[in-house]
């Protein structure tokens, strides 16, 4: 994954709630086996509506419940590939908000006051190594795990550094429970 | 203090603070492929074949065909084939099309008896937490920790809160562990459990059946939870001794703690569900079959309806539908069909409605055709189809059509989920059936009573 720090610039305003991974990616599109070009196809279906208008620039101002429902993966690559670089939201779904970590697509959650704020500035950045995100003289702290952190501003390969505890994890199969099913052994 | 279910599971399964060992991996074929290619780029092996399940569900269309190579949809066939390819090279058993075990990986995993308490059970796929309901933590994850569990057998989680719903009472005459379900997402909304795993509890628990378990912990996931479970008790081991599994006494006995502290508890009165029709485009959106389509009370309600074609003040009851569509890995189960099969038993579909049962696994069809259910429906005037995910998402040929209106039993009621412009109304197998008789909502408790 490549690594990134910081985000900063202007923002995309989309302000509804429930905003689903269905309405981000169709479904026709899960059937492409990549994970690149899915910007033109971000939000297909609501595309149609003669008023829509969500610029590309770094950052998306948006709902709560942001990517609730399927964990497609798609949906992130979408939003990244059509331009977005952090989402700011008062709340994500919980899978759709790890894709975008793993993808390097920063999720900013922040209270409704301070989302309406950073939309009304119309610009901010977002600072991993600081811990904040920043608009019109203001900053909030992002809530991100230090590891996660951690991971994104060095931009680490999970499987790599988990890996790197393949004593721990040779160790833990060495004592776990063996009462636990297997899937061969005549059954599949 | 003592500890909840979820905190004794995920003790017994940490490698290191944050890294949680994996005791299944189900894949299918929308994540599959792609998590293969991850693997191969990287020259990396499966490390635990053994404890990975595939199966190919998403795609596949339920007309009968039973082999990849037959689809006529070339990237559906292409998908597919991936899939096959990648378990051949990886050695990772699989239940493709044809195969006698076929069918949705949440359906499939319980039927086996791989699904099992105190388990930790993964998937790239957001209903997961169906398996929850034998006392396992089953979560939904992406396609980047598909490839880390292929990888490494284990996956990076932040440590969830824990949140319990109690049901007070026991569920009414004539409704279902998915009206249940609706009746919860109505009350705490679609992120009423957000970054929390949640334990059902109470009587009206205790007394489901295992698949009505499946159907409540499966729809934790539209409640905005990571995951949802169910403590084992006699019933769970049962299932699984009649599914060919065993089960370690200790993890059989599995339970929170009296003395221990959820992160957030729920209240919530059993004895209040109706059965449940939902009229907007997220699974909140719902309300009892008796009741009109509510004025709405926010910008996205107007949108929904909107959407629906749904003016407020309509009787819900006077909804006449066009599909119907019973099926998934919320209500494809035996019973499911068996539920909604009493109900059309001897009467015919309406005439400008177009019905489907999709199994969901090939199993489970086997063993509806052994009891004659499939007769029952097809005398009826339902299609009577191949196992798989099929309408519940519409990436094989069974969509609806721009405006079509469609009373499923699926999960999801967003905008476009079943076809681009469709329109889809949540509801139990016995709401569905009585639906497609009738060619409108009716209240299905009327006709058990009789
Ligand atoms: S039946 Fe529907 S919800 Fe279940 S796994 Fe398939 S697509 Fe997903």
């Amino acid at each position: 994954m490549k690594a990134v720090s910081r985000v900063e610039g202007p923002v995309s305003t989309l302000l509804r709630d429930d905003i689903d991974t269905d309405v981000i990616i169709p479904k026709q599109f899960l059937k492409l086996v990549q994970r690149t070009g899915f910007g033109p196809y971000a939000f297909y279906d609501w595309r149609e509506d003669p008023a829509w208008d969500l610029p590309s620039r770094p950052i998306l101002v948006t709902g709560a419940n942001f990517g609730c429902g399927s964990s497609r993966e798609h949906a992130v690559w979408a939003l990244a590939d059509y331009g977005f670089a952090a989402i700011v939201a008062p709340s994500f779904g919980d899978i759709f908000r790890t894709n975008c970590m793993k993808n390097g697509l920063l999720p900013v959650r922040v209270p409704q006051e301070i989302r309406d704020q950073i939309a009304e500035a119309g610009e901010a950045a977002v600072d991993l190594r600081a811990g904040t995100v920043a608009w019109a003289g203001s900053s909030y702290p992002l809530d991100y795990p230090d590891e996660a952190r951690r991971r994104l501003v060095h931009g680490l390969d999970d499987v790599a550094v988990t890996l790197e505890s393949e004593d721990a994890i040779a160790a833990y199969e060495g004592r776990r429970d063996t009462t636990m099913p297997r899937t061969k052994a005549g059954r599949a | 203090m003592g500890q909840t279910l979820v905190e004794k599971i995920w003790a017994a399964h940490e490698v290191e603070p944050g890294l949680l060992y994996v005791d299944l991996h189900l894949l299918h074929d929308l994540g599959g492929p792609l998590a293969f290619e991850g693997l191969k780029a990287a020259g990396r092996p499966v490390r635990r074949p053994d404890l990975t399940l595939a199966t190919a569900d998403h795609n596949v269309p339920t007309d009968g065909v039973t082999r990849s190579a037959q689809i006529d949809d070339e990237l559906s066939r292409v998908q597919v084939g991936l899939l096959e390819a990648g378990c051949a090279e990886f050695g990772i058993p699989l239940h493709s099309m044809g195969a006698p075990q076929q069918g949705i990986v949440h359906v499939i995993g319980p039927e086996l008896g791989l699904t099992q308490p105190g388990m930790t059970i993964v998937c790239g796929d957001s209903h997961t937490s169906t398996h929850g309901a034998f006392g396992a933590l089953a979560f939904g994850i992406g396609v980047s920790e598909v490839e880390h569990v292929l990888a490494t057998q284990c996956v990076v989680q932040e440590r969830p809160r824990t949140m319990r719903i109690r049901y007070v009472g026991d569920l009414p005459f004539g409704t279902t562990a998915k009206d249940l379900a609706l009746h919860t997402i109505g009350r705490i909304g679609t992120s009423g459990a957000a970054g929390h795993v949640v334990e059902y509890a109470g009587p009206a628990i205790e007394a489901l059946t295992m698949e009505g378990r499946m159907t409540l912990c499966n729809m934790t996931i539209e409640a905005g939870g990571r995951a949802g479970l169910i403590a084992p008790d006699a019933m769970t081991l049962d299932w699984i001794d009649r599914h060919g599994g065993t089960v370690d006494d200790a993890r059989g006995r599995l339970a929170t703690d009296g003395d221990a502290e959820f992160d957030r508890e729920v209240e919530i009165d059993a004895r209040e569900v109706t059965p449940q029709v939902t009229w907007g485009t997220t699974p909140e959106m719902v309300a009892g079959v008796l009741d009109r389509v509510p004025e709405p009370r926010t910008e996205a309600e107007r949108r929904a309806l909107d959407y629906m074609g749904l003016e407020p003040g309509t009787r819900l009851v006077d909804v006449a539908i066009d599909r119907v569509f019973i099926g998934s890995c919320t209500n494809g189960r035996l019973s499911d069909l068996r539920h909604a099969a009493e109900l059309i038993a001897g009467r015919a579909v309406a005439p400008n409605v177009r019905a489907m049962v999709v199994p969901g696994s090939m199993r489970v069809r086997r063993a509806a055709e052994a009891e004659g259910l499939d007769a029952i429906f097809t005398e009826a005037g339902f299609e009577w189809r191949g196992a798989g995910c099929s309408m519940c998402l519409g990436m094989n040929a069974d969509t609806l059509d721009p405006g079509e209106r469609c009373a499923s039993t699926s999960n999801r009621n967003f905008e476009g989920r079943q076809g681009r412009g469709g329109r889809t109304h949540l509801v139990s197998p016995e709401m569905a059936a009585a639906a497609a008789v009738t060619g409108h909502f009716v209240d299905v408790r009327d006709w058990r009573r009789s």
